[in-house]
């Protein structure tokens, strides 16, 4: 049987870049298709009847025909703006980063529903949550586990002992955490203090509701973020584009 | 892309590649534009030319408002009749006409070249906002007007912007967001719902 012409899904626009004369490409991310891409047909015209329904971040209830090459999108309601984000420069820099390592981690059309139930919440949480960057690390670290890259946080990659509660070594390479021990025949290697270490486990085997409980100091939030930082940047092997004004912005704030 | 395979002469086929790098001009369009332009007379071949060429050496950037222009500064910049206690914000040089079409504005321009967008790394370095900034400094400017389109990223720029004029002490305006003439309530999305909510006027 051939696939029907005209499909419905839902979506979150993580990517809009214009086309020709007034369309847009859009990255999308769906429950049950992935991440694909599709034309917006004329939504750069102000009286377009999508266009406000296809904003960067929106969560939307489409209708999709199927093109030749990429399909188009015909009819779009809203279902969440996350208007809070909107209004909050740091926040929807924050909003624009989770976006960026849904679209860099993932493939197309490959379908990974906890991930995009992952993302969907968390640009929910954004909207409302006071620690927003205990909110990124729950994401990054259940980001990781949803596409196979969960690291190792309870015994040594080496030598699969135990890790004894002192500064570890946290190790890109090998997805997890190395002893002091172990740690010797890798170069490659990041302290991980006791603290950040344990913060970790916990956000990784908690839900929303008992991770968002967790108070970070300022100094435990600055490793949690380098040591994501740079374990993503390993995985992905490029850099995270938004890292950049992420940065600028904070030292903006404190200067 | 290399279409050097086509058995063509060579200034044919190096016509046909410099139009293959226009953007929205496909291979097959490249060979048409070069095939028409073949048998074009001369003089409107030469005028052409010469166009591209004007373009290329003539137009720069107005050292005041950045405005891709002939004569620095701009038209627009030493404008007679020009209410210079005014500067509109924009994003692309392009977004200049529509407004000046509406012939209600009578202040002055400055143009970002581009839009905050940190997913492609372009950051606040990539536009001219230290321009805009140093154009503050005079004490001249009473109200800035943030005209950045009401998407994400234009609004994130136009917030950013606000960050860092508030503490100058000027008055900040933004284009007003709600329904646009013509349109239909049925079609439209929540945040321009709220907005035109928001800004509702007595009438």
């Amino acid at each position: 049987m051939r696939a029907p012409k005209v499909y419905k899904t839902e979506a979150i626009v993580l990517k809009c870049i214009n086309l020709g004369e007034a369309d847009k490409l859009l990255t999308l991310y769906t429950p049950k298709r992935g991440k694909f891409s599709a034309i917006a047909k004329g939504v750069r015209r102000p009286r377009s009847k999508m266009g406000g329904h296809l904003e960067l971040l929106t969560h939307s209830s489409l209708m999709l025909a199927r093109g030749k090459n990429l399909d188009i999108i015909t009819q779009s309601q809203t279902i969440s703006s996350f208007l809070p984000l909107r209004g909050d420069l740091w926040r929807s820099s924050l909003a624009i980063y989770a976006a960026e390592l849904v679209d860099q981690f993932t493939a197309e059309h490959v379908e990974n529903y906890p991930l995009y139930k992952l993302l969907l919440n968390t640009l929910g949480w954004l909207c409302e949550t006071q620690d927003v960057e205990l909110i990124l690390r729950y994401f990054e670290l259940k980001l990781l586990t949803h596409l196979g890259y969960k690291p190792e946080l309870h015994r040594c990659l080496g030598c699969s002992s135990s890790l004894e509660p002192t500064t570890n070594f946290f190790s890109p390479g090998g997805g997890g955490v190395l002893c002091p021990r172990c740690r010797e025949n890798e170069p490659l290697t990041q302290p991980i203090s006791l603290n950040a270490l344990k913060v970790m486990r916990f956000l990784q085997d908690s839900d929303y509701t008992r991770a968002s409980r967790v108070r970070l100091s300022a100094a435990l939030s600055r490793e949690l973020e380098s040591l994501m930082r740079h374990y993503i940047r390993y995985l992905l092997e490029r850099e995270v584009k938004s890292v950049e004004f992420l940065d600028r912005l904070r030292g903006e704030v404190i200067a | 892309m290399n279409i050097d395979f086509v058995p063509t002469a060579q200034p044919v086929s190096r016509l046909i590649e410099e139009f293959h790098k226009l953007p929205g001009i496909g291979p097959k369009t490249a060979q048409r534009l070069t095939y028409f332009l073949i048998r074009m007379p001369q003089e409107e071949a030469r005028a052409l030319a010469e166009a591209i060429l004007a373009v290329k050496d003539k137009i720069i950037l107005c050292s005041i408002c950045q405005n891709i222009t002939d004569s620095d500064p701009c038209i627009i910049c030493c404008g007679e009749g020009r209410d210079r206690t005014k500067i509109c914000v924009v994003e692309e040089p392009l977004d200049i006409l529509p407004l000046e079409r509406t012939r209600e504005y009578k202040g002055l321009y400055h143009v970002l070249h581009g839009v905050i967008s940190p997913m492609d790394g372009i950051g606040p370095d990539d536009l001219k906002i230290k321009e805009l900034l140093s154009r503050l400094q005079g004490g001249e400017v009473e109200e800035v007007i943030l005209a950045t389109n009401p998407n994400l990223e234009g609004e994130a720029t136009a917030m950013y912007l606000q960050r860092l004029i508030t503490p100058l002490g000027i008055k900040m305006t933004r284009l007003a967001r709600g329904l646009p003439f013509g349109a239909d309530l049925e079609y439209a999305d929540e945040v321009t719902l709220i907005r035109a909510l928001q800004g509702r006027q007595e009438v």
